[in-house]
């Protein structure tokens, strides 16, 4: 497949791409691994007039824990973070999400900002920062913006980032005691994307109650969303797995799917209430261990 | 719709050229470089038959444009045997039987020697992961893990053969590399 005829620039620094991207308003494409952008121009889904390699811009990689929460960059490989330290010893929900990430190859490449500013309506990242209710930067000639996950996808393959905003970076809230996540996916074959993927985050009190609880849902409605019936169903409560078949039930009425190619509607539900149930177990077990 | 220069080597040869930026990698290797070692499979980012290195770590050269591999170091699988001899994990192929049609085998093996590199001794689990971006349609692959496992077995015994200091050795010059080294 040929992709349609693109102009291509490779600025020095983000202060360079962020005049390009006004100067350019609407014409332009980050271009980061590339892993999901090449093969929406090769199909021509998207034709793009200019692309903008962020190959040479520094300062969007790096995988650092502040005091508040874990800063991951834009351009940080799905692998870097599945390799990172701090990612495999504390962060066990974001440690599945790249286990499970397409490819070995497309994890080589692939980054976290392209993936999550992509919005694939079943891809991997945004059910788990939507969970963990992280917060996108963006960046534009007018200063950085902070964007709740929450907030931040809305349609396929649409987010809320602006045409001359550049995803800088992605700050998962930091972890804390008794607390912990887990991703379950369900795919036709290895390396697919999400037929359905689910991402629970639970937080227990002193008394083994639910305190909080996210779950989001990706691969069964227009974009990923938050179970917020899920969440509420759990708040307060002990763990059970009936009170996990209760928010379950509850996630899957809150779906929104499409039948397709990877099932009809009333399986793909099925399956969103049955994974919410397997996530909310796992993520449950490593609490509890870390209480 | 400007070109772009680029400079890439390609497995140890600097190559420069004018590109289209839509121009993808695969095809640069296969039609400009006439590097047609690196194959075309699903075009699709799925099947891993054009897997090649850039810059040591394993790619889909389908899913990557020419323009992005400028300044970088390329390796495909007609880098790997040094002339006469087969790289270690070609004649693992051979020997195990590890393809039929062949089509997969230049992206297998190219998956598989960046596997090694980073885990030079997998076990069965790690292998059939680290090629999990690779389908064969005719294998089952069976036979491409015992390929694997053997070259993994030949590739860290030279690894760890005593290094022979260079000098000379009966009058003949010897290098300080072990022979096999891949």
């Amino acid at each position: 497949m040929i992709p349609a005829q693109f102009d291509y620039v490779r600025p020095g620094d983000l202060d360079e791409t962020l005049a390009i991207l006004k100067d350019r308003e609407g014409d332009a494409k980050l271009l980061s691994g590339g892993y999901s952008l090449i093969p929406l121009i090769k199909l021509r889904l998207a034709q793009p007039a200019l692309l903008v390699d962020l190959r040479d811009v520094t300062g969007l990689d790096g995988i650092v824990e502040t005091d508040d929460y874990l800063r991951i960059g834009a351009r940080a490989t799905h692998r870097q973070i599945h390799e990172a330290d701090v990612v495999r010893d504390n962060y066990p929900l974001l440690h599945d999400v790249t286990a499970t990430i397409g490819d070995p190859q497309v994890r080589n490449w692939g980054t976290i900002g392209g993936s999550v500013a992509h919005a694939d309506p079943a891809s991997d990242w945004p059910a788990a920062l939507i969970a963990g209710n992280a917060t996108i930067v963006c960046r534009s000639q007018s200063g950085e913006r902070e964007i709740a996950s929450r907030d931040f996808f809305l349609d396929t393959f649409q987010t809320a980032i602006e045409p001359t905003e550049v995803l800088t970076e992605i700050r998962v809230v930091r972890r804390p005691r008794a607390s912990a996540g887990a991703y379950e996916k369900l795919e036709r074959k290895v390396g697919d994307f999400a037929t359905v993927g689910v991402a629970a985050i639970v937080w227990l009190d002193d008394a083994g109650h639910i305190k909080r609880a996210g779950i989001g849902l990706t691969g069964v409605a227009e974009t990923p969303f938050a179970a917020t019936d899920a969440e509420a169903v759990l708040l307060g409560n002990a763990p059970s797995d009936d009170l996990f078949r209760a928010a379950g039930a509850a996630a899957g009425a809150q779906s929104r799917p499409f039948g397709d190619v990877r099932g009809p509607v009333d399986y793909k539900r099925a399956m969103a209430a049955e994974l919410t149930l397997r996530a909310l177990r796992r993520a449950t077990e490593r609490a509890l261990a870390s209480a | 719709m400007t070109t772009q220069h680029i400079t890439v080597s390609v497995n140890g040869e600097a190559h420069e050229a004018d590109v289209e930026p839509r121009l993808l990698l695969v095809h640069f290797l296969r039609d400009d470089l006439g590097l047609t070692g690196t194959h075309v499979g699903c075009d699709t980012s799925n099947c891993g038959a054009c897997t090649i290195h850039v810059d040591g770590v394993s790619a889909k050269s389908c899913t990557m444009l020419a323009v992005q591999a400028d300044g970088r170091e390329l390796k495909t699988i007609e880098g790997m045997a040094s002339e006469p001899t087969l790289h270690p994990l070609q004649q693992a192929f051979w020997d195990q039987h590890g393809l039929q049609c062949g089509f997969c085998t230049p992206g297998m093996i190219m998956q598989a020697a960046w596997l090694l590199a980073e885990n030079p001794d997998p076990d069965e689990a790690e292998i059939r992961e680290g090629i999990s971006g690779n389908l064969c349609r005719c294998t089952g692959y069976v036979n491409i893990v015992k390929a694997i496992q053997q070259a993994a077995g030949e590739l860290s015994a030279a690894e760890s053969a005593p290094v022979v200091a260079a000098g000379t050795v009966d009058g003949q010059e010897v290098s300080a590399e072990p022979a096999a080294a891949g």
